[in-house]
């Protein structure tokens, strides 16, 4: 009973059942274990992905409400996301763990609104909880990565990885 | 292995243990320096020519081994700059790797030489260790370089990764790397001048995993996928101390998936192919308790149960042990019952979860050749302990990968190994060496205790004519954190200093003339731990709000009414600490419209923090805004990282007094998730401003000492705007 679903521009067959969380089958059946498992009831953040450019909870999503929707994970994003060039130049990860949602919740920003001010960015921001308070060199960081050129957020790098197929 | 490499492992060994053993011989945890041979006994750790702490490789790759976890400190970063200094090591081709578990090369010097990291302690403890361990080997490579070379060693420079000599003749770290390995290793490496520094101190000193850390490769406990792994998820007991009395998996064992049900001390286990299949099997199974040894009071009963010891309504046992024990009393007590209080008040401060982004989680693999954990270990030896006893092992035969943990902030580290010891158990079922991973949801994590213990205060203050402090009678009622520690550890058997640390030793006690002060620690089935500065969490926050308060009835400015305070107690470095965030915070001027200071100042782990926070009520909730601190936390190793360190200690202790709150109704945790434990959010988060005061001093720590202090800066403010005290945490109820 194989579901397709887009992640990072391709399309891939997933034995998972229709119910999983797409979280899970990301992690567990596709090894993208780029994007976190933090609270399972769409209250933290950390497991945000972009569903057509659009920022979801994966796990409450189940892959069979995803229908055509073209995801993108942390991976999709290539490495060299201005994005996380800003989290790198000013160090904003502490333990890191939540940092997959937050950097994906604010290319959803940027994608949307190229020059956010403070209260945009804590309005998108405030979904993504993080304990280490990495808070202001979030915003900073934003502020960072939309003064650099653009690189729109939905569309995956052309270096995207191909998913890993799972462990035996 | 050839000979020489063998022998310079040995002289480099014997180098650590030395090292190690004196510092034992001023530790109480410890007799001798026995132990840590002991637990290292039957561990396989191959040593380089190098010692325990650095290898070089032939691309000219140096690698810093870290025997701490990094879960965000910044610590590998701060690790490596200590090494790489003393190395003059080109800073971009420096690698951190985390060590292995064995006490005997990676012991804390601050842990009685067992191997872990907690207390602020990991650049501490690590100063001299890495500054010798990088001019020993800078001092092999330059006496490698001028063999070679035929030159004397005292005309070598060696600069950014660069030994040369004056005749033209230079080379890498990797091109000398074999000759340098032959090197016998000096007996005292010579150590800079910290003021020759290059890179310890300077903003070049940044972390290491921030690529990993945003572009989804840095690997932690939930992300390890081994062959033939099966996923564990446990039914736990609703309340403390319950135990399985029956169960029913017939349910669980028809989720597609589920491999296994087991019974384990803690619970009824479910492995499965997945982590989704493990969940669902965990959901369905049927589990009835026993929970006639079960703690059944609720949060509120037990409070009253403190406030009613402390007040004297409920006399204490007439015990040594278990009644009221005095710290920094002195004087006659009975005058400090007497007279008029300035300030008499009592403060309540409920338990806490430390509510790490990643749950806890580990990796067993038991059954076939050495037990092997993979996670993120904050204490490798209390694991490789407790997990041997479940194994039948000698504890240094159990090998731990540590990997970067989601957080910690003290969840990692106790003296039971909570869940540690439940993976252990479940792999030991499965057994065949298959790897287990336990993965706890949320809510297992929320609910599993080993939260900062629910917290009393009763403070009572005279003044003289000055207004200064006359007389000051504390009580602290608590749970003991330091109860399961082993015998023989500091406070074991005498006061639990992690209950009073920072009302202990406070310069506001030093500077009064009579103090009767004490702590009762009752028992109660919920299990508690350090949390972030430990007891600090709550006596700087009655000491700081408590000495507000009294200034405020003295009709003095709080900064000016500290400075006496200090200047009577010779607290210089409060002092300093105070002066330099009043002066950046432009305390003697007007605050932005709309906006009140409050001022907070305190000392724990060796580094004094003073904080000036801005805030302001929105909607009946405090909202902070500029917040500028001052930290002498001595040497500072890595500006940015202390700042950081500074911005997310501040978020911590914030999120604490405003919304951290975990309760207890009949004995069951009311708290599931993120939904009703309310921890703070971007659009809730202060913009903090870090300034270092300079100093000689050996470094102290940063992870903790930023979070006690804007509590009481925050109630300070308030108390500013409303005339009102704020007595209990969290300050906005649910």
């Amino acid at each position: 009973m194989a579901t397709t679903v887009d992640v990072n521009g391709r399309p891939l067959n997933v034995n998972s059942p229709p119910d999983t969380p797409l979280l899970w089958v990301l992690r567990d059946e596709l090894g993208l274990t780029g994007t976190k498992y933090g609270c399972g009831v769409a209250q933290c953040g950390a497991c945000t992905v972009l569903a057509d450019g659009q920022p979801i909870r994966s796990c409450q999503t189940p892959i069979s409400a995803l229908g055509a929707a073209k995801i993108t994970t942390i991976e999709g994003l290539g490495g060299n996301h201005p994005v996380q060039q800003a989290w790198v130049k000013l160090d904003v990860p502490q333990c890191g763990y939540c940092q997959s949602g937050q950097i994906m919740s604010a290319c959803a920003l940027l994608a949307a609104n190229p020059k956010p001010d403070d209260a945009a960015i804590t309005g998108a921001m405030d979904g993504n909880i993080c304990r280490c308070g990495a808070y202001q060199r979030i915003r900073a960081a934003i502020k960072e990565a939309a003064a650099m050129p653009a690189a729109p957020a939905e569309q995956p790098a052309a270096t995207a990885p191909v998913a890993a197929k799972p462990a035996a | 292995m050839n000979k020489p490499f063998k022998t310079i492992a040995a002289a480099a060994s014997r180098r650590e243990v030395l090292v190690v053993g004196a510092t034992l011989a001023g530790s109480s945890l410890l007799v001798g320096c026995s132990l840590p041979d002991m637990l290292s006994s039957g561990s396989k750790v191959e040593v380089g020519a190098f010692g325990p702490f650095l290898k070089f490789a032939p691309d000219g790759t140096v690698t810093v081994i870290s025997k701490h976890i990094e879960f965000g400190q910044g610590n590998h970063a701060g690790l490596a700059a200590i090494a790489a200094e003393e190395l003059d090591a080109d800073w971009t081709k420096v690698k951190v790797e985390q060590a292995a578990a064995n006490a005997k090369l990676y012991g804390n010097v601050n842990m009685g030489g067992t191997q872990g990291t907690g207390g602020s302690s990991a650049i501490a403890n690590s100063w001299t260790q890495l500054r010798t361990a990088g001019a020993a080997a800078r001092a092999m490579f330059v006496s490698a370089a001028a063999t070679k070379w035929g030159v004397p060693a005292s005309e070598i420079t060696v600069s950014n990764g660069v030994i040369a000599h004056s005749s033209g003749k230079q080379a890498g770290f990797g091109e000398l790397v074999s000759d340098a390995a032959k090197v016998a290793p000096p007996e005292t490496p010579v150590l800079k001048d910290p003021k020759t520094f290059t890179l310890v101190g300077t903003d070049r000193v940044r972390r290491k995993d921030s690529q990993a850390k945003s572009d989804g490769t840095a690997r932690y406990t939930q992300d390890v996928r081994l062959p033939d792994m099966l996923v564990a998820m446990v039914a736990h007991a609703p309340k403390f101390g319950a135990k399985v009395k029956s169960f029913d998996a017939t349910e669980a064992r028809k989720v597609a998936g589920v491999v296994n049900v087991y019974e384990i001390p803690t619970g009824v286990a479910v492995v499965a192919s997945s982590t989704w299949a493990a969940k669902q099997g965990r959901d369905a199974l049927k589990v009835d308790w026993d929970e006639s040894k079960a703690e059944t009071r609720g949060s509120a009963q037990l409070l009253q149960q403190f406030k009613d010891l402390a007040s004297g309504k409920t006399a204490a046992p007439d015990d040594k042990k278990k009644g009221w024990k005095g710290f920094d009393s002195k004087g006659d007590a009975a005058k400090a019952a007497g007279g008029t209080a300035a300030v008499e008040v009592t403060y309540d401060f409920p338990y806490l979860a430390h509510a790490t982004m990643e749950p806890m989680n580990c990796v067993a693999m038991v059954g076939k050749g050495p037990t092997k954990l993979v996670f993120g270990s904050q204490t490798p030896t209390l694991d490789q302990m407790n997990t041997a006893k479940i194994v039948f092992a000698l504890p240094g035969s159990v090998e731990i990968e540590t990997l970067f943990a989601g957080g910690s902030f003290g969840r990692r580290a106790n003296f039971q190994s909570d869940y540690v010891t439940e993976c252990v158990h479940i792999a030991k079922k499965v057994g065949k060496g298959r790897p287990v991973k336990l993965v706890w949801t949320r809510e297992d994590d929320m609910r599993a205790g080993y939260f900062r213990p629910l917290v009393h205060h009763a403070v009572r203050v005279t003044t003289d004519v000055e207004g200064f402090p006359a007389t000051w009678k504390h009580r602290v009622v608590t749970q003991s954190i330091m109860k399961g520690a082993p015998p023989g550890s500091p406070g074991g058997g005498g006061i639990d200093f992690t209950a009073v640390e920072g009302a202990m030793g406070s310069p506001y006690l030093k500077a009064t003339p009579i103090v009767d002060a004490q702590l009762i620690t009752p028992d109660a089935g919920v299990p508690v731990l350090w949390w972030r500065s430990v007891g600090a969490t709550h006596t700087a926050y009655v000491m700081e709000h408590t000495v507000d308060q009294l200034a405020k009835k003295a009709g003095k400015d709080p900064v000016e009414y500290r400075r006496a305070l200090y200047q009577k107690a010779g607290a210089g470095r409060h002092l300093a600490v105070l002066n330099l965030a009043a002066e950046k915070a432009g305390w003697t001027t007007p605050a932005a419209d709309g906006w009140t200071r409050g001022v907070a100042v305190h000392e724990s782990f060796g580094s004094v923090v003073a904080q000036i926070a801005e805030v302001k009520v929105e909607n009946g909730v405090p909202k902070v805004g500029r917040v500028v601190t001052a930290i002498d936390c001595g040497t500072a190793i890595s500006p940015d990282q202390i700042a950081a360190q500074m911005e997310g200690g501040t978020c911590y202790g914030l999120s604490a007094a405003l919304f951290g709150n975990v309760t207890l109704t009949g004995g069951v945790v009311d708290q599931q998730n993120f939904d009703t434990y309310r921890v703070l959010r971007n659009s809730e988060a202060p913009t903090v401003e870090t300034y270092i005061v300079p100093s000689t001093a050996p470094p102290s720590g940063v992870g903790e000492p930023g979070t006690p202090v804007i509590g009481p800066a925050v109630a300070n403010a308030l108390l500013a705007i409303t005339g009102q005290p704020t007595l209990s945490q969290p300050f906005v109820k649910a």
